[in-house]
């Protein structure tokens, strides 16, 4: 900590940070472009110069760049000095020489920080009288519109696409004034963080081409805090709403988790909420299965019919409804009769998750540590596409290092381009375990491509090469082992390795494994944590409350008499063999399924209950560290739609089963909840109640400009109907109530006086990157046992795969677009999706003589397929994968063995 | 008490003055060409919408009562809808002043009462009118870095044509 | 029968007058106001703008006769009436003529009407109180503390006519000035009676009880339809009487030359009604503590003085008579 001097105040600053960033957090306005918190310093706009002063003597001053200096005891600076002044209006009005009169057509105006910067300081008329460069834009794909013309070459957005995010095909071009921020060509942006360059670009170069197909201004648009609700990590997001539709995902800063990035598929996978696929209307279907729509009431009493007690009722769960919805069908159908929806291979990993998460002595990483870490093995998952933001903070590892050790040469770390260069020499310590390619390979010192038993394997041997007292590993080459000594070597040197794996490839012994290396390094002062990837956003919430998996209730059906299942948000389709749930249904008698897309289960069932998407409702997620966090209702939904806990709760009610429970808001859920399951006695916590007031005022979700209030609803009723009023919630929904500094789980939006664009995010925080004011939302619900005495998890070494001849083992290969059920429902993300196939190593390939653009049918027990060959020459030999999740492939489990011939067609036709 | 006889007799003698009343409708009042009266969306001198749909009408409205949604037609931005609900209108013109293009404008014309109340809520249809208004020669699309059917990047008004970023020569 | 017959035609008649007079007043009123605005008035409706009254009437019949959930229903209802009732019966002891009059050679007539000028203040205060409402019942108080204060002084003021002349009857009273109109010998008198008579009334300068940019509309702030059409032709009756009653003591009634007596007493009203409307246009209202102690501190003494004075001239200008 030092004492610096700003225009005659003492402010406390820091050593580690610049001036800039000092400047920020002592809450003054200097205006800055190519500084990002994320991404440091380079000096490149010169917006944010300051008058430097030698000493209290000195009244000259030198003009230096705010972003480049460090804050060291006894700086004088001074922001107001007329000449730093001139200096930064005359530096805005040179970047406005060339930039467009496109403010009214740019889908960045209104929330635009060089909007901002130009009013700071103080620019408002040309005086350029001569002609304006111009570029040509280029098509990047359905996420991102480019608008090049309006480019200021602050160099952000190739610095976070190529340096921070491993992008390669964003560059810069040209040179001087001819310079061009784009691909080589039109095309799809490649990298899975595009969606980034939205809130990283100052400007309308790159903006959000979903919202700009429903485009509102920010000042209209109603924003509240949410959750993620497309994979494990619980990014925390800003979902906008204007008329009853989603209009945008934003990132939402928590210095925990998400920091300030999320992925494109967060980002831009929303658009399931305002699809087709919606349910809006109850509907009953009767014997001849014709679905016909009825009131609520209506259905209400129909269900309540089959409750009459000659048959059992049971319940599904499901790992993307919330806790409360999840809890209330367990309050309905008893938590005997409530079964887990999540598919065998999944429950065998969330099982050995939990175990590992609730009783081991290792910390769970969250994504800040996992940014930090300086040694990292990741074991058998894909993290780039089953959890898209962990691994753009694993990215950073080697950052994270270079940090480091440019620190011991005195080189602070928002130095960025020093600490990349140095970066650039380190190979780091990140090895990757995996039978197929992933996107981190790039930056992986060491690939070690096997299938997912020699996976386990290698985790195992990297324990033994830790621990010579553990088991050793039977039958490995003197290859792996030197690999697996070399890695534990690695991670022995590291002050905070990291160790990732997941639920991709359905194996436990892999988890274990990794938590196995995770506790034989955890000794002396190396601190080191795991991070356990699970696939879905509740997916840790609902193994908590419920183990076991699908197939706990088909057996249930398959021995009861005449049964009603209750199936909530789940498609089970998805979760198990088409045959087992088609026997399944056949078992039962009833079908109650509530959902807000149509699935083919809903297309099944009975009575259908449309009920509200993460957008139209509160509720809890447990992300895959433990971390309980609150989702708040963006959209009033229309019709009949409820949250699912409320339908549960009313049918409760009108069949007299668990009457005790008086629910209105989904915090007396929460409440429940909380007493009833010790686990989740926390989870109140997650965010303040509904009654949550600040000055005796609820907090405002619309920004206090919002407009057209008079004449929104004017064509249809002159009575401007009253604002919905939420009741148990600690937001007005309208523009009235307040908006200030607010704890962190409530903020709707960032914006502050002169701070348009959500730069202003740096006003709800006490440091840059650091957490926002009042600390991070979420609260943990796992914390590791305080214990001395290493606790290793279940330590079963698996056999070494063996290929065999006819039958290949089948592995899911996970996409970031297309296998996650919601967002694949999105259109711009479908667009992206890929086509279903099978991809094979090359040597398999030749056995069965299948070439490029071959079909093969590819037989499971469950069923078969005909799938289109891709090659893959790093899977291993005796491997195959699918696309998971992709239309026509979703009815597998997978993993598992499958024969895979050539189509009779190919075969007719060699 | 004095200046109260006094104020007595002055108003008093006014009986006796002009009465300052304008015959409305007999007598047709001066509006001043910029007076401000009914809202009204000009076109371009080529006949296109000149409303880019921008939002800025919307948010400068002190009453809240105009209400659009953009949407986009080969690069054009629109309005897909506009709406002004003249029961609320207070004609402060503060939406004219806000209009970036000229689209919006305000006209010497308040004869607009209605029997209905949604009688007094236009519709774009009902704000469009077929000329340029106050402003007869600008074109925002003339100005703007945006490409437009027939005007492609570099076209428009004091732009240089588009850069080859592949070339290094100064 | 004769007898009998003339007087149902005057009280008919007189009655008739007063109340066509006085919906006839609102369009004057306006028009004269109009006038020292510079304006028009409402001149749209019959020759003049005349039938604006018809007008207005219809649409005051016509709206809705709304009667607020919260308010004393029947007090509510009542209050109106007893201000129509109270100016109407106050005009009985005016003698128009020596002929025309219902009761003006009644031998009580000034007490009579000091008494229905007091029963008018429960209207206020009643229509205040039974609304229910906050600016209603400050109204309704402004207008019983108001009431009280003038009520004072406005009889003390009539002490020196009835001195002078004698006698309580107001055509006696009249007769008596057939010499010398009262306004000579009693100009204070005048002039206190002037002040209570405008503050009985509650017209403008001294209308505080609806005072509306403070109290709405004060105490018929619930009021609508023909309920507050009873208040508003209520306060026109009050400007007559008032008026007639000032013609009555101090400017000699019917008296005067070469005229019919009819015709003075209206041309002497006339005037009078047209000052009440002058004050109105010209004169900005005080605020609420000047108008109490303007009062109580300067009038009550001024009409004090006013007694001792008469007192001491009939003193000394001989026994009485």
């Amino acid at each position: 900590m030092a004492i610096i001097h700003i225009d005659g105040n003492e402010f406390i600053a820091n050593t580690q940070h610049n001036l800039l960033q000092t400047c920020l957090e002592g809450g003054l306005d200097l205006p800055y472009f190519c500084w990002h918190p994320a991404l440091g310093s380079v000096g490149a706009c010169r917006q944010c110069a300051v008058k430097q002063f030698a000493n209290p003597d000195d009244k000259t001053g030198r003009i230096v760049m705010a972003c480049m200096t460090p804050a060291v005891e006894g700086t004088r600076i001074s922001i107001a000095d007329p000449e730093a002044r001139k200096f930064r209006a005359s530096v805005i009005e040179w970047m406005m020489t060339n930039h467009p009169h496109d403010c009214p057509v740019c889908e960045e105006g209104g929330e635009c920080h060089l909007q901002d910067m130009t009013v700071m300081t103080g620019h408002t008329y040309r005086r350029y009288r001569f002609t304006k460069r111009t570029h040509k834009n280029q098509y990047l794909g359905p996420f991102i519109r480019h608008e090049m013309n309006r480019c200021i070459a602050c160099y952000r957005c190739v610095r976070f696409y190529k340096d921070y995010a491993g992008g390669s095909d964003l560059n810069v071009q040209g040179a001087h004034n001819n310079i061009y921020f784009g691909r080589d060509e039109d095309g799809v942006l490649e990298n899975e963080f595009s969606g980034n360059l939205v809130e990283i670009c100052p400007t309308g170069v790159f903006t959000d081409k979903t919202l700009s197909s429903a485009y509102k201004r920010k000042w209209d648009l109603r924003s509240v805090p949410s959750v993620c609700v497309h994979c494990g990590v619980g990014c925390n997001t800003c979902v906008s709403e204007h008329g009853g539709q989603i209009r945008r995902i934003l990132n939402r800063f928590n210095g925990k988790v998400n920091g300030y990035f999320l992925c494109d598929r967060g980002r831009f996978g929303y658009e399931f909420a305002n699809a087709p696929h919606r349910l809006n209307a109850s509907a009953i279907r009767d014997s001849s299965m014709i679905a016909r729509p009825a009131e609520q009431a209506e259905i209400l009493e129909e269900i309540a019919k089959q409750f009459d007690g000659s048959g059992s009722v049971i319940g599904i769960g499901s790992p993307r409804a919330s806790l409360e919805a999840n809890f209330a069908l367990r309050a309905l159908v008893g938590a005997d009769s409530f079964y887990s929806g999540v598919s065998v291979q999944d429950a065998i990993c969330l099982e050995a998750i939990v175990n590992i998460l609730s009783s081991g002595t290792i910390k769970t990483a969250t994504l800040q540590d996992a940014e930090t870490a300086d040694a990292i093995l990741i074991l058998g998952e894909d993290v780039t596409n089953t959890a898209p933001r962990l691994a753009l903070a694993l990215r950073q590892t080697l950052h994270a290092r270079a940090t480091t050790s440019a620190a011991q040469l005195k080189i602070a770390p928002w130095q960025d381009t020093a600490i990349r260069s140095a970066a650039s020499n380190t190979r780091g310590t990140f090895f990757i375990a995996s039978p197929a390619a992933t996107h981190l390979d790039d930056v992986a010192a060491e690939v070690y491509r096997a299938a997912p038993d020699d996976i386990a394997r290698l985790g195992f041997a990297i324990c033994y090469q830790l621990d010579n007292s553990l088991p050793s590993v039977d039958g490995l080459s003197a290859d792996i082992q030197a690999i697996a000594a070399r890695i534990a070597r690695a991670l022995q040197t590291a002050k905070h390795p990291l160790i990732v794996a997941g639920c991709q490839l359905g194996s436990s012994p892999i988890l274990n494994a990794a938590a196995a290396v995770a506790q034989a390094l955890n000794h002396g002062d190396r601190t080191p944590n795991l991070m356990l990837a699970v696939p879905e956003c509740n997916s840790l919430g609902l193994a908590l409350m419920k183990d076991g998996s699908i197939e706990d209730a088909f057996a249930a059906a398959a021995n009861g008499a005449s049964t009603t299942v209750i199936v909530l948000e789940n498609d089970l389709y998805r979760r198990a063999p088409r045959q087992a749930v088609d026997i399944f249904f056949n078992n039962i008698t009833n079908l109650i399924a509530l959902d807000h897309v149509s699935t083919k289960t809903t297309s099944e069932a009975n009575f259908v209950l449309p009920c509200t998407n993460f957008s139209e409702c509160e509720g809890t997620l447990v992300n895959n560290e433990g971390r309980a966090q609150r989702s708040f209702q963006a959209v009033i939904p229309k019709d009949d739609v409820q949250p699912g806990w409320l339908w549960l709760h009313k049918i409760a009610k009108i069949t007299g089963r668990n009457a005790s429970a008086d629910w209105k808001f989904c915090d007396d859920v929460a409440r429940t909840i909380a007493a009833t399951l010790p686990i989740f006695a926390e989870i109140c916590k997650a965010a303040p109640s509904g009654d949550f007031r600040i000055a005796g005022s609820r907090i405002r979700s619309e920004p206090h400009r919002y407009s057209g209030r008079t004449a929104v609803d004017a064509a249809w009723t002159m009575h401007e109907p009253k604002a919905a009023v939420q009741n148990g919630s600690p937001f007005s929904g309208t523009m009235e109530g307040y908006y200030g500094q607010m704890p962190a789980a409530l903020i709707p939006f960032f914006w502050a006086p002169g701070w348009n664009s959500g730069q202003s995010l740096h006003k709800f925080q006490d440091e840059a990157s650091g957490s926002l004011r009042g600390g991070d939302s979420g609260i943990r619900l796992l914390e590791p046992c305080a214990s001395n005495t290493a606790k290793y998890p279940l330590y079963t070494i698996p056999a070494a795969f063996k290929r065999e001849d006819s039958r290949w083992l089948v592995i899911p290969s996970q996409h970031i677009f297309g296998s996650e059920e919601l967002s694949a429902l999105a259109p711009s993300i479908a667009e992206l999706c890929k086509l279903p196939y099978l991809s094979l190593n090359v040597e398999d390939a030749k056995i069965l003589g299948a070439q490029p653009g071959s079909t093969l049918k590819v037989t499971f027990d469950s069923g078969q397929a005909l799938l289109p060959i891709l090659l893959a020459p790093e899977l291993p030999s005796g491997v195959a994968a699918i696309g998971a999740g992709l239309p026509g492939t979703v009815e597998f489990s997978l993993p598992g063995w499958a024969t895979i011939l050539r189509a009779a067609t190919e075969e007719a036709t060699p | 008490m004095l200046s109260s006889i006094r104020t007595l007799w002055l108003t008093f003698l006014h009986l006796f003055h002009r009465s300052e009343t304008v015959e409305y409708p007999e007598q047709m009042p001066y509006l001043a060409p910029r007076y401000r009266g009914r809202i009204v969306l000009s076109r371009d001198p080529d006949g296109a919408e000149r409303c880019v749909s921008c939002y800025l009408c919307a948010v400068a409205c002190p009453v809240s009562c105009i209400s659009l949604q953009k949407t986009e037609d080969a690069g054009r931005w629109y309005p897909a809808y506009f709406r002004i609900n003249f029961s609320r209108c207070i004609f402060c013109g503060f939406c004219e002043e806000a209009c970036p293009t000229y689209a919006i404008q305000l006209t010497p014309d308040f004869e607009m009462s209605e029997y209905e109340r949604h009688n007094l809520v236009y519709e774009k249809e009902d704000l469009l009118i077929s000329g340029t208004g106050k402003y007869p020669e600008y074109s925002f699309y003339n100005v703007s870095g945006l490409a437009i059917p027939g005007k492609d990047k570099g076209e428009a008004e004091h732009e240089r044509p588009p850069v080859d970023p592949r070339t290094l020569l100064p | 029968m004769n007898l009998l017959l003339f007087g149902l035609l005057n009280i008919i008649g007189i009655l008739l007058a007063l109340v066509i007079g006085a919906a006839l007043l609102t369009w004057i009123e306006r028009r004269l106001l109009g006038f020292w605005q510079d304006r028009r008035g409402p001149n749209r409706v019959g020759p003049f703008g005349s039938l604006q009254v018809v007008a207005d009437m219809i649409k005051i019949l016509f709206k809705q006769d709304w009667i607020p959930p919260f308010a004393d229903r029947y007090v509510f209802v009542l209050a109106p009436a007893v201000v129509m009732v109270a100016g109407l019966l106050g005009f009985a002891v005016i003698p128009v003529t020596p002929s025309i009059g219902i009761a003006g050679n009644w031998n009580i007539g000034v007490l009579f009407f000091l008494a229905m000028a007091s029963l008018s203040v429960y209207s206020v205060v009643l229509a205040g109180w039974a609304s229910n409402s906050k600016y209603s019942l400050l109204g309704g108080m402004r207008a019983a503390a108001q009431m009280v204060t003038y009520e004072v002084f406005m009889g003390l003021s009539l002490i020196g006519v009835v001195m002078l002349s004698g006698s309580f009857n107001l055509t006696d009273i009249v007769r008596a000035q057939r010499n010398i109109w009262f306004i000579i010998p009693q100009f204070i008198g005048f002039i206190v009676f002037l002040m209570a008579g405008i503050a009985e009334t509650h017209r403008l300068p001294f209308d505080l009880p609806e005072g509306e940019n403070e109290l709405g509309a004060g105490f018929h702030t619930e009021y609508s339809g023909m309920k507050f059409g009873m208040f508003f032709i209520g306060e026109y009756i009050g400007i007559l009487l008032t008026a007639a009653m000032i013609t009555v003591l101090f400017f000699g009634g019917w008296e005067g030359p070469f005229l019919p007596p009819i015709l003075w007493f209206m041309l002497k009203l006339s005037v009078f009604v047209i000052f009440f409307i002058l004050l109105r246009a010209a004169l900005p209202r005080p605020r609420y503590d000047q108008l109490m102690s303007y009062g109580w501190k300067v009038l009550l003494p001024l009409s004090l003085l006013n007694v001792v004075i008469t007192g001491a001239v009939m003193l000394a200008s001989g026994p009485a008579g």
